[in-house]
């Protein structure tokens, strides 16, 4: 017991240890480019409107902070209800096509065709379909985000050792189980390359849909504050939103550590 | 070389006369993508002893992992029938052990839970069996290991978790596809002499797959050596060594005899230049 709670002990500091000192190359990153920036400007005399100083783009951040706020609310909004629409939608059907060859050969033409369209082509007709606003968003954040839910999920279920299945058979395993109990936990580690890719890109999709079909959200901000020249908003938008993003990919980035520990991806720290 | 100890047995060993395995014109044909029809097996007959140690040996593609997925039932028979204790095999057979040159760990259950794995994939409770698991593991010398993670092990202490597995139920046989073919020299000795007490004590039908012509000898009863393309039975060579063995049989006389024999064969099949 006492041996166990040591193997903790050190398992964690070894992750803190890791946090601060990615904390700190972060830090110094920020650091520098600041300095860049605010250098680049003072040297050559960048006006406003083209580069502003990195401490306008701050007060523009805290003069809008209200706004900007209740519109990266918006944003969130359509970024999680695509992603989640997506995955929902996106699990189910790689598990169909895994277990029938029939569902395979009737989904996999369609599906593929699908995506060789450029998805922001499909944004007017979305805007028919949907109208202007939030389900217009979804929308295109789900269809961004399913693709590589789909197929990521696929590789996953479909790469168990086959040797792995003769065993489970040789101890008598429907099939049923074979699937819940050795080929899901299996395919967790590629489900999750896919869900991360799908979670970078569900940003895009809402942006996409707040570009097109939206007057609120931070890519309807973007769009008026560069009609209005607003370079510095811009720039303080760009960074919530990247903010946002990098919150968003990290989150699910736990969830993969919480739920699957034991993959090799996971065990850097740890060894 | 003193002719006497080698001799080329039909199937009449003394074990073979209570036959717990028995093959009988057994062949496979698998259907190709191109259509075309592959013999992976022909005209095998074999019948194995209740407690027999047998080891396969035969270059590649001549169907020894097909004529264990047969006995176990994971593939249909084109020809032939194999019966287990009287029975005829239809379908998968379960009293049995199975291990692989892959140990087939689960990344994601701990030692102890892999070799209960035997007892969640036959929809059985596993808790009844954790005292046995344990022991299995200690007697394997993984004690304290058991909440470990397959990771944290070494390619021989997979492989002996992968041992537990398959004796976990107790199984009267266990089906073995090269499973020491990953490990270094020197753990795969220790496997073998490990394999060979454990044997001994228990008595177990074993039907064994390797590349390895010392292996067989040492571990063997009988040895089916056979040719490829299409699989057959070449030839069926007793190992009368006395027993329980120890590694300094391999330092004897008749044991090199046997590797020779062998070894002749496969040159004379052209596996062997």
């Amino acid at each position: 017991m006492a041996e166990k709670e040591a193997k903790k002990l050190s398992l964690w500091s070894a992750n803190a240890r890791g946090w601060h000192v990615d904390a700190f190359w972060m830090f110094l990153s920020l650091v520098i480019v600041l300095v860049l920036w605010e250098a680049l400007v003072a040297v050559f005399g960048f006006p406003a409107h083209l580069l502003p100083r990195p401490l306008a783009v701050v007060y523009s951040v805290i003069d809008h902070w209200g706004t900007i706020v209740e519109n990266a609310g918006d944003t969130t909004v359509a970024v999680m209800l695509g992603y989640v629409l997506a995955v929902v939608f996106a699990v189910p059907i790689a598990i169909l096509i895994v277990i029938s060859p029939q569902v395979e050969r009737l989904l996999y033409p369609p599906l593929v065709a699908t995506q060789s369209i450029p998805k922001i082509a499909l944004a007017p007709l979305f805007i028919v379909w949907f109208g202007f606003g939030l389900e217009t968003k979804v929308a295109v954040t789900f269809l961004i985000c399913f693709f590589p839910i789909v197929v990521d999920t696929i590789v996953g279920l479909r790469s168990i050792d086959p040797s792995l299945i003769q065993l489970a058979r040789s101890m008598g395993a429907p099939s049923s189980r074979v699937f819940l109990k050795l080929r899901l936990p299996g395919a967790l580690p590629s489900m999750f390359g896919g869900l991360k890719v799908a979670s970078a890109l569900a940003v895009v999709g809402a942006l996409t849909g707040e570009y097109i079909a939206s007057d609120s959200g931070l890519g309807y901000i973007l769009l008026s504050a560069s009609g209005e020249m607003n370079t510095a908003l811009l720039f303080g938008v760009l960074i919530v939103l990247s903010v946002l993003a990098m919150i968003f990919f990290y989150a699910i980035e736990l969830l993969e550590k919480l739920l699957i520990p034991w993959h090799v991806s996971q065990r850097s720290h740890a060894q | 070389m003193p002719a006497d100890i080698i001799q080329t047995s039909a199937s009449t060993s003394s074990k073979s006369a209570d036959a717990l395995i028995e093959i009988d014109g057994v062949g496979k044909t698998f259907t190709g993508q191109d259509g075309e029809n592959i013999i992976a097996l022909e005209d095998t007959d074999l019948k194995i002893g209740r407690g027999e140690f047998l080891s396969i040996v035969g270059p590649s593609g001549c169907g020894k992992s097909t004529l264990l997925n047969l006995v176990a039932g994971l593939l249909e028979t084109t020809r032939g029938e194999i019966r287990i204790d009287g029975e005829q095999v239809n379908g998968p057979y379960t009293d049995l052990g199975f291990a692989f040159q892959s140990d087939l760990l689960l990344d994601w259950r701990t030692v102890l839970r892999n070799v209960l794995l035997q007892c969640d994939m036959r929809g059985m409770d596993s808790k009844q069996h954790t005292g046995r698991a344990r022991k299995l593991l200690k007697s394997v010398g993984l004690e304290g290991f058991e909440d470990k993670r397959p990771f944290e092990l070494s390619g021989g202490m997979r492989q002996r978790v992968a041992l537990c597995r398959a004796l976990l139920l107790d199984p009267p046989m266990l089906l073995m596809d090269e499973p020491f073919g990953a490990l270094d020299a020197l753990t795969r000795e220790q496997m073998q002499s490990d394999l060979l007490d454990m044997w001994q004590e228990t008595q177990k039908t074993v039907l064994f797959i390797t590349h390895s012509i010392s292996e067989a000898v040492y571990l063997s009863d009988r040895i089916v050596v056979m040719s490829a393309r299409p699989g057959k039975v070449r030839e069926i060579i007793d190992v009368d060594i006395d027993r329980p063995r120890d590694l300094s049989v391999r330092d004897s006389a008749e044991f090199g005899a046997i590797v020779h024999r062998v070894r002749l064969l496969f040159q004379e099949m052209g596996v062997i230049h």
